[in-house]
């Protein structure tokens, strides 16, 4: 493809370390125990030691699990110069995270960045509860709060699933496509040994025969509510040959916003969500196309969301994302492997923080039986907030 | 306390009405009076909901609150069938609507007085108010005659 002005910023970063605690839904530990447990694997891994560390980008905010200066404070770093948080982006602030800490690394404020995240869906507050609270963060809180839920319209599966009804009135998306996303992320999950959901198949017909949570939405259709945390190094590219790893390189990443970003009835398009815009800027900077992707691990928050980002990510054209999941096409072995790991929907939700780690993981080609063959490139996407994207394209 | 969440958060109340205040209270204003209004830009004449303080065309902070005729289609819509807390329980299952108002604007709010499973996406539909607390009405819409 023509690509006259490389981006300065391709292929410049990489992520050198990733730490994970076991997810579980309840857990006795603290937020911030965890948080410091991921972040101790994270360094670990990378082999570089804690005080090294001079930037930490929070996709959370101090909501994630702990604030700049709890890090500061518990590893030893005594200079940090950067910090960042994008809580606004909701479940697209790790993908965006990557973003913010490419900017750091490669403009030269940093060295070595942090990204931790902790997501405590079940022991902590429920996403229904911080979705229309204005404390939080998230600009959509008031709209939910004053506009949608004195309707009954409160928990995300409800808002999101006008977008999956508009999308099945428009394109004939059908029950058992939805179905087939979550079928695909329960075999994948088979083949992870820390998902929430391995040893528990589901075919089709369990699918189908689920209850009802929000029509066109059934249980299976709904990302889990798990605990535990994640985090994960990034360093330049120059450092990382110092480095144990094979390093993973960023070779591009977006963010993106609906419009308008705070309220889903009155946007032109209902199906145009932040990584139509995220996705082209992504490739662009990585000087690629969709055809160049090995697998994706995808923000799948609900069935119908991964279908509409698989189609803003341009795996297909809009409207034929139904279709594009059946026959086992999103499946290992199939054209696009999606969310290897199994995803939010069978893995765990630490939002994408446990799809990014996947993407590294593949890339390092440490995935064991669920490696996608001579995996080069894969990419992860983010969703949250009513519809904010982001995306990151990385290669090993 | 539990240590485990970030910020504070309180519990929904069961009925989870809107807060009155600001904006909010003038569009739940007009409701209390039975009349469907929302922000106009005085200049330029681009409706806007949620209400805001700038047009978003021609950044003017001039605003009407312009009464619409109450008249609209079915965009899309979700059947909550799942309790969510304890409000709207005794509700389920009820359609959960975007309409797009003839002039305009959507909304969020319920079409009643028909089977959810009998929806269809760009019926027509009209309004109706439901006074659900002496401070609150939800402008509700129900199959156009």
């Amino acid at each position: 493809m023509s690509d006259p002005t490389p981006s300065i910023l391709r292929d410049q970063t990489c992520i050198v370390g990733i730490g994970e605690t076991p997810y579980t839904r309840g857990t006795d530990k603290t937020a911030l125990q965890l948080s410091l447990e991921a972040t101790m694997l994270a360094i670990e891994d990378s082999g570089l030691r804690p005080s090294q560390i001079d930037g930490i980008v929070l996709p959370n905010g101090s909501a994630g699990g702990a604030s700049a200066g709890d890090y500061c404070a518990n590893l030893g770093i005594p200079d940090l110069h950067y910090t960042a948080s994008l809580q606004e982006m909701g479940g697209a602030q790790i993908v965006s995270a990557i973003e913010s800490a490419v900017f750091a690394l490669a403009s030269g404020t940093v060295n070595y960045v942090l990204v931790p995240n902790c997501s405590l869906f079940y022991t902590g507050a429920r996403a229904r509860d911080m979705t229309a609270n204005p404390n939080t963060g998230l600009q959509a809180a008031e709209t939910i709060r004053d506009y949608y839920r004195p309707f009954g319209v409160g928990a995300p599966p409800q808002h999101y699933a006008w977008m999956a009804q508009r999308h099945m009135h428009l394109y004939g998306t059908t029950q058992e496509q939805l179905g087939a996303v979550a079928v695909a992320m329960r075999k994948h999950a088979q083949l992870h040994p820390g998902a929430i959901m391995r040893g528990k198949p589901m075919t089709m017909a369990d699918y189908m025969a689920s209850k009802w949570v929000t029509w066109p939405y059934k249980l299976f259709d709904c990302s889990l509510e798990t605990d535990g945390a994640g985090a994960f190094i990034m360093t330049t590219a120059e450092r990382a040959k110092d480095l144990r790893q094979t390093p993973v390189y960023v070779s591009g990443v977006a963010s993106g916003h609906p419009f308008p970003p705070h309220d889903i009835p009155n946007r032109p398009d209902i199906l145009k969500i932040g990584l139509d815009f995220a996705a082209p800027r992504a490739y662009a900077m990585a000087g690629m196309s969709p055809a160049d992707i090995d697998f994706a691990e995808i923000y799948d928050c609900f069935t119908g969301q991964t279908i509409l980002q698989i189609e803003s990510a341009g795996f297909c054209k809009k409207g034929e994302g139904g279709p594009f999941v059946e026959n086992g096409r999103i499946e290992l072995g199939g054209q696009l492997p999606v969310n290897t790991h199994g995803g939010l929907l069978s893995h765990a939700h630490n939002t994408s923080m446990n799809h990014a780690i996947e993407a590294v993981v593949q890339l390092r080609h440490d995935a064991g039986e669920r490696q996608v063959k001579d995996a080069e490139i894969g990419v992860v996407t983010g969703w949250g907030g009513h519809g904010h994207g982001s995306m990151a394209i990385l290669r090993r | 306390m539990n240590m485990n969440t970030a910020t504070a958060i309180p519990a929904p109340s069961e009925r989870q009405l809107p807060v009155l205040e600001g904006y909010t209270k003038t569009f739940y204003g007009f409701c209390r009076q039975h009349e469907l209004r929302f922000q106009r830009c005085a200049k330029c004449k681009a409706w806007r909901h949620p209400p805001r303080p700038m047009c978003n065309q021609c950044h003017s902070c001039d605003t009407e609150w312009v009464k619409v005729e109450g008249k609209g289609t079915v965009h899309c819509w979700t059947v909550p069938m799942a309790p969510i807390g304890r409000a709207f329980v005794s509700d389920m299952p009820y359609a959960a609507v975007v309409v797009e108002l003839d002039e305009g604007p959507r909304m969020a709010t319920w079409v009643t007085g028909i089977a959810p499973a009998d929806l269809k996406n760009g019926m027509r539909v009209e309004v109706w108010f439901d006074d659900v607390t002496p401070e609150v009405t939800l402008a509700k819409f129900k199959p156009a005659d």
